[in-house]
C-alpha cells in the first residue's frame, strides 16, 4: 500500500517538475530571437500564398443592413487625449486637416468638408480583431487610389503610410503614437476607403473621429483611427521601430490577412 | 500495411505494418498538433469567448465564456456555457500565474507561450500550421498513390455490419485485441476512427480556421457560408480541436492497453509484432 502512494507520489512530483520545467523551457524557446526569426517564414509564406490566390482586386465580403452589429465595440485608444486632438475635437473637427505628403507630385491638405465633398463609397464590412471578435459596421468614405492618384505618386513610393492623432503607449521618446502602413496594392484596392461616416452617422470619437482607414481584407489593428496624415514612402525602415505599424513594432505581422 | 514478414522472434512474429512516410508524418503531426493546440488556447485566451453566426463581441450573445468576476478581495473564475454557470477558478477564466489569481481563459500550463502574449502564439500557431498542411497533403497523396487509404483503411465488405460492429465494440471494451492474422490489418473502429480523422476532423479544422482570415475570405467567400461566418468558423475551430484532443486521449489509451512497446516499435521502425497466430 505505501508503495503505491510513495510511487504515485513520485510520478505526481515527477509530472510536475517536468511540466514546471517544460513552461520555462517553451517560454525561453519562444525568448529565443533565433527562433522568432525562423517562424517569422511562415508570415511571407502567407502573405505570397494569399497574394497569389487574391489577385489584386478580389473583394471582401459586403454584408446587409441587417447583418450590422447592434453594438460596435470600440477597441485600443477610445478618447485621445492630447491637447491638439481634443482642440480639434472641440470644434467639431473644422480645425482638422488631412495631410498627403511623401512621395508625391502634388501634397495636399484636405479640410473634413472638402473630404466628404468628394465622391464616396459605402459599404457593409466586417471588422475582425486580431483578438477574436468580429463586428459588421456600414462605412463611407473617400477611395484612397482616388486620392492617391489626384496627389500623384512619385515611381519610387511603396508604401503609404498612415499617421494618427492618439498615443496609444505613453513612451519618453514618443515611440507610442499609433500609425500603420499598407503597400500599393492594399492602397488601390477598391475597398480601402478613409471612412468619415459610420452607420449613416459621423464617425464617433471612440471610432476614430473625424477619419479612420478601413483595409477589409485585413485585421482590426491595420484599419487605424483618428488620421492626420499619410504619406506615401519607400520603405518603412526609418518610421518608429522599423516594422510598419504601433502593433506591428510590438511583434504582430506587419501582413494581417490571417 | 505492408504484408511482408520479417520472420520469427522470440516473441512471435514481426511484421511490417507502417511505411516510412507513414511513420514519418505520425511523429511530424505529434509536434504540429501540439504546438497548435497550445498556441491555439494562447490565441483563444485573447478573447475568451465563443459565438454563432457573422460577428460576435462582448455584447453579443455568447454560447461558451469563460471570464473573470470580483467576489471580494477575490477574483472567481466563471464560466458560462449556454444558460449554464460553473465556478472553474484556479482552472478557467482566473487561475494562479506565480502565485497570484490572474485573469486567464486557460491556465498558463495550457499556452504557449504560457504568459499571455497573442503576437508570440499566432506566430507559432502559423508556422506549425503551414508545417501540418505540408506534412498532411504529403501523406494524402502518398495514401491514394500507394493505395494506403484503400488497402488499410477503407472498411473490407462486411466490416459494417452491425452483428460484426458490436463483436468488435465488446472485444475493445474487455480490452482483448486481435492477433495472428487478425492483427495483420487494423479493426473495423480503427478504420471508422483514423478514416473520420484524416477525411473529416483535420479538413474541418484547416477548413475551420481558414475561414477566419479576412484574406482569404476574399479569396474563397464560400468557406463563410459553408461554416455559417466567420464568428461559427471560429467555434467549429475550437469544438474541432476537442474533438481530435478526445481522438488523441483514446488513442494514447490504446496504444497503452494494447502493448506500449510493440506499437510504439511499429511506429518508429515499421515492425510490429502480431505474436502467436490464433493464440487469443
Amino acid at each position: 500500500m505505501s508503495r503505491i502512494i510513495t510511487r504515485r507520489r513520485f510520478l505526481l512530483g515527477a509530472t510536475m517538475t517536468a511540466s514546471a520545467l517544460g513552461l520555462a523551457g517553451c517560454d525561453a524557446l519562444v525568448e529565443n530571437d533565433r527562433t522568432k526569426s525562423v517562424l517569422k517564414i511562415a508570415e511571407g509564406f502567407s502573405m505570397k500564398t494569399q497574394r497569389f490566390l487574391l489577385g489584386d482586386d478580389a473583394l471582401a465580403r459586403e454584408f446587409t443592413e441587417a447583418d450590422i452589429s447592434p453594438t460596435f465595440r470600440a477597441n485600443g485608444t477610445s478618447m485621445p487625449d492630447n491637447a491638439r486632438y481634443i482642440d480639434w475635437m472641440n470644434q467639431r473637427f473644422s480645425g482638422w486637416k488631412l495631410e498627403v505628403g511623401g512621395l508625391v507630385d502634388k501634397p495636399m491638405q484636405l479640410s473634413l468638408a472638402e473630404l466628404k465633398a468628394l465622391p464616396a463609397r459605402t459599404q457593409i464590412t466586417r471588422h475582425d480583431c486580431v483578438e477574436g471578435w468580429s463586428a459588421i459596421g456600414k462605412w463611407t468614405g473617400v477611395p484612397l487610389g482616388a486620392l492617391l492618384q489626384a496627389a500623384g505618386l512619385k515611381p519610387e513610393a511603396r508604401y503609404i503610410v498612415f499617421h494618427c492623432a492618439d498615443e496609444y503607449e505613453k513612451t519618453l521618446d514618443g515611440s507610442g503614437w499609433y500609425y500603420e502602413s499598407i503597400d500599393l496594392v492594399d492602397a488601390f484596392h477598391p475597398q480601402t476607403i478613409l471612412a468619415h461616416t459610420m452607420n449613416g452617422r459621423d464617425l464617433e470619437v471612440a471610432h476614430g473621429a473625424p477619419l479612420r482607414l478601413r483595409v477589409e481584407r485585413q485585421l482590426g489593428y491595420k484599419q487605424a483611427k483618428y488620421l492626420t496624415g499619410i504619406e506615401a514612402v519607400a520603405d518603412l525602415g526609418q518610421l518608429y521601430g522599423g516594422n510598419g505599424g504601433f502593433w506591428e513594432d510590438r511583434g504582430y505581422e506587419w501582413y494581417a490577412g490571417i | 500495411m505492408a504484408t511482408t514478414d520479417a520472420g520469427m522472434t522470440s516473441g512471435g512474429t514481426l511484421f511490417y505494418r507502417h511505411g516510412l512516410l507513414v511513420r514519418l508524418s505520425h511523429w511530424v503531426n505529434v509536434l504540429c498538433m501540439t504546438v497548435l493546440l497550445y498556441s491555439g488556447l494562447q490565441i483563444f485566451n485573447a478573447h475568451p469567448a465563443l459565438y454563432w453566426g457573422q460577428y460576435g463581441a462582448d455584447d453579443d450573445p455568447s454560447f461558451i465564456s469563460m471570464e473573470a468576476e470580483q467576489e471580494g478581495n477575490a477574483l472567481k473564475g466563471v464560466t458560462r456555457i449556454g444558460g449554464l454557470t460553473l465556478d472553474t477558478t484556479g482552472i478557467l477564466g482566473v487561475s494562479n500565474v506565480g502565485g497570484e489569481a490572474a485573469v486567464r481563459g486557460f491556465p498558463n500550463w495550457l499556452t504557449l507561450p504560457s504568459y499571455q502574449d497573442l503576437a508570440s502564439g499566432r506566430r507559432w500557431h502559423f508556422f506549425f500550421a503551414w508545417l501540418f498542411v505540408i506534412n498532411g497533403f504529403s501523406y494524402l497523396a502518398y495514401g491514394f498513390i500507394s493505395r494506403h487509404f484503400r488497402r488499410d483503411l477503407l472498411p473490407a465488405a462486411g466490416e459494417l455490419q452491425p452483428s460484426h460492429l458490436g463483436r468488435e465494440i465488446v472485444s475493445h471494451a474487455r480490452l482483448r485485441f486481435p492477433k495472428g492474422a487478425e492483427a495483420r490489418h487494423y479493426n473495423t473502429l480503427q478504420k471508422l476512427a483514423y478514416v473520420a480523422v484524416i477525411f473529416v476532423l483535420l479538413p474541418l479544422m484547416i477548413g475551420t480556421g481558414l475561414t477566419m482570415s479576412p484574406g482569404f475570405n476574399a479569396v474563397a467567400p464560400w468557406l463563410l457560408d459553408l461554416f455559417g461566418g466567420r464568428q461559427s468558423a471560429r467555434t467549429l475551430h475550437f469544438l474541432t480541436a476537442f474533438s481530435l484532443v478526445a481522438f488523441v486521449a483514446v488513442h494514447v489509451a490504446m496504444v497503452l492497453v494494447s502493448g506500449v512497446f510493440n506499437n510504439l516499435r511499429s511506429m518508429i521502425t515499421g515492425y510490429y509484432d502480431i505474436g502467436q497466430g490464433g493464440k487469443s
